[in-house]
């Protein structure tokens, strides 16, 4: 064990490589949600700050987030973190080793993205207070 | 030719020291976040939109103020560990990835003691 070949190894190839996969753009998709969604998670941090400061600042930061264009950010948001939630328990299977069979792992991908858009429908109707 | 024995060797973790680690804390949270992403996002949603006073009252209410210093500083752990992971692998060069390593660092904790700090000041009534 002390003599591991270190450096001198093969390289796998490299993404380009390979056809694109839906189950890859699945994949970069759970970075980017994730990415992204550090700028909603700032947006609201600011929305509470507001909210703690007085209520001048709060109509402000509250007028923002709901207007067209905050409204809008929001929604996509949801949507992120609806296929992040989803993505991310499809990851914590195959944590555990299970669900890497190639038809399992396709289908799984369906799941989260059927999950996804069904949890950013619920969300929006449960921010309407239809629920 | 390394003049380490096997145990050194795995006993040190190489370079990393704490190598699962920073696995584990990301699964930990990644669990701890399904349940409190619905309870916090389900008060935040109808509160979004709302009269300041109604809001007050979500927020001043313990149970969502406890949920929402739960997630902000479960979030901030989560956050600051995927911004690494992705950091680590885009971003190269020892001074380039430091900076971004540091800035990654503060920022998510701006962010997690801004969000419970403000939480916390609302939920006391200040």
């Amino acid at each position: 064990m002390a003599d591991v070949n270190r450096g001198n190894r093969p390289l796998s190839p490299h993404l380009s490589i390979y056809r694109p996969l839906y189950t890859m753009i699945l994949s970069i998709t759970h970075r980017i949600t994730g990415v992204g969604m550090a700028v909603s998670l700032t947006m609201i941090t600011w929305w509470f700050l507001a909210l703690a400061i007085n209520e001048k600042y709060f109509e402000l930061a509250n007028a923002m987030l709901t207007s067209v264009v905050g409204g809008f950010v929001l929604i996509v948001s949801l949507w992120a973190l609806s296929f992040h939630l989803c993505n991310g328990i499809r990851h914590l299977f195959w944590d555990s080793g299970k669900g890497f069979e190639l038809e399992t792992a396709w289908r799984s991908g369906l799941a989260v993205l059927a999950g996804s858009v069904v949890l950013t429908i619920i969300g929006v109707l449960v921010s309407r207070g239809v629920f | 030719m390394r003049y380490q024995t096997d145990r050194q060797r795995v006993e040190g973790l190489g370079s990393a020291k704490d190598g699962t680690m920073e696995w584990w804390r990301q699964r930990i949270t990644a669990v701890a976040l399904i349940p409190l992403v619905f309870l916090f996002v389900l008060p935040l949603s109808r509160a979004m939109g709302q009269d300041y006073d109604d809001v007050l009252k979500i927020y001043e209410h313990p149970f969502n103020a406890i949920v929402a210093v739960l997630f902000f500083i479960t979030i901030m752990s989560h956050l600051r560990q995927g911004l690494q992971e992705v950091i680590v692998d885009y971003v190269h060069g020892k001074a380039m990835m430091t900076i971004a390593l540091l800035a990654n660092t503060m920022f998510t904790t701006l962010i997690g003691v801004t969000g419970v700090f403000s939480v916390a000041k609302i939920a006391f009534g200040g």
